[in-house]
């Protein structure tokens, strides 16, 4: 995939929101990979987390937003614990989701989901889903 | 010492068996532990965002109930509970100015600097009652079990509130003490998917059968924990992954308290095999352990 990068493109403000939220410096990311390797989800993403923090770095707001990866985080910290910069990963992809649940998005709809599924899923599966995942 | 204990919604519903084995457990010990006269759910996950204290207001509310209580401690049972609960208690303790923010939104109770201690119980039981004591208390050994102890996350991250600072330890100490074997496997801090059941179960499913492959190849017979969702996520995808050969065989599952309660020589209305899966009852019997009492026929 072509990346046009130039000044137009790198969304400052969203680099500075993200920063702001998450409390981290995306910055202080070096591309090791460390994060999607102690990911427990990362079979399943389309983009491991060390590419979605190369794109913040880029300011690519747009093409994020378009990911499905901070969505199939479960915020188990895996990636925080073990990222040698110290980079806190896990706030890092609430601030990317927040962003969009924040447009009064949800990524999934409570009155869709299966009646049998809501019945027998403990309690605590659908507060935290609720929480993470709606807006 | 005063210590109160925190349930938490699901311990009152799908989770009956983490707390009727826990409670019945601690009273065979004599260990006084009362639940908070008013509680109300925890979150069931840690706000992540700088800018979002308002999700902190409800555990917190919960520990200032334990502190109004004359409470040091405030035990609990769930994993992602503690998390919880802990975590809103060191941002009281250590942050001046949330605290300030979140103290001033709460007019009608004290305010609040991180006063009580959140435990869980599996640490409790080593600090306050220690292994030995334990073991003195132990009626029925639980020799022969191979027993995995499946932390998954909210024990051990992050690590500000980890319950041991690597972990491995105090869980096979736990197992150990019951007189059964413990079981390391690599996949024991491995995240079960949690809430992403609701999202992408398929990614839940594909963890899951790893996590518990790696228990079944390291030898282990069954497995514990302490998290009602992360029991849900390994049991309720068994069936799959064994049609689909990611597993070898079926893993029985329960809760740790469980385990205790046996050890302890009490009856099945204290352990509940009525609330386990065929599988894990199965494998009761299989160590002549009764799964059915009068209490539950009737």
């Amino acid at each position: 995939m072509a990346i046009e990068i130039s000044e137009k493109t790198i969304k400052h403000e969203f680099i500075e929101k993200i920063n702001e939220l998450s409390g981290q410096d995306i910055y202080k990311c070096f591309q090791c990979g460390t994060c999607g390797g102690a990911c427990p989800m990362s079979g399943q993403m389309e983009i491991l987390p060390r590419k979605i923090m190369r794109m913040l770095q880029l300011g690519m707001a747009q093409s994020i937003s378009e990911l499905e990866t901070g969505w199939e985080c479960a915020s188990c910290h895996s990636c925080s614990v073990n990222c040698p910069r110290g980079i806190d990963l896990a706030r890092v992809m609430e601030a990317v989701r927040l962003l969009i649940l924040r447009k009064n998005i949800n990524k999934i709809e409570p009155s869709r989901l299966p009646e049998d599924v809501v019945r027998e899923l403990p309690q605590i599966a659908l507060v935290a889903g609720f929480r993470k995942l709606t807006s | 010492m005063k210590v109160s204990y925190y349930p938490g919604c699901t311990l009152k519903t799908k989770a009956k068996h983490l707390e009727d084995s826990a409670l019945a457990s601690m009273a065979a010990l004599g260990v006084q532990i009362r639940e908070l006269p008013r509680w109300n759910c925890c979150g069931a996950v840690h706000s992540l965002a700088d800018d979002d204290l308002i999700h902190h207001v409800a555990p917190v509310r919960d520990l200032i109930r334990a502190m109004d209580e004359g409470s040091d401690h405030l035990v609990t049972l769930c994993s992602m509970c503690y998390n919880t609960l802990a975590r809103a208690n060191l941002i009281m303790r250590d942050d001046e100015v949330k605290r300030k923010t979140i103290n001033d939104f709460m007019t009608e109770e004290h305010d609040y600097h991180g006063e009580v201690q959140v435990n869980h119980l599996i640490a409790f039981l080593r600090d306050t009652i220690g292994w030995d004591n334990l073991r003195a208390k132990v009626k029925v050994p639980l020799g022969g079990m191979k027993i995995a102890s499946y932390y998954g996350c909210t024990l051990v991250r992050p690590k500000n509130v980890a319950i041991e600072p690597v972990a491995g330890q105090i869980m096979n100490e736990f197992v150990e003490t019951l007189g059964a074997t413990p079981v390391d496997f690599s996949a024991n801090t491995v995240c079960c998917g949690s809430y992403q059941v609701l999202a992408h179960p398929e990614s839940v499913a594909d963890v899951v059968g790893r996590i518990l492959q790696s228990a079944s190849d390291a030898g282990a017979e069954a497995l514990i924990l302490s998290c009602p969702l992360c029991e849900y996520n390994l049991l309720k995808n068994q069936d799959k992954l064994l049609r689909s050969g990611q597993i070898g065989r079926r893993m029985p599952v329960f809760y740790f308290s469980q385990l205790l309660a046996m050890a302890l020589g009490l009856g099945p209305e204290s352990y509940r095999p009525d609330l386990s899966d065929a599988a894990s009852v199965e494998f009761l019997k299989s160590k002549n352990f009764s799964v059915e009492s009068a209490a539950m026929r009737g």
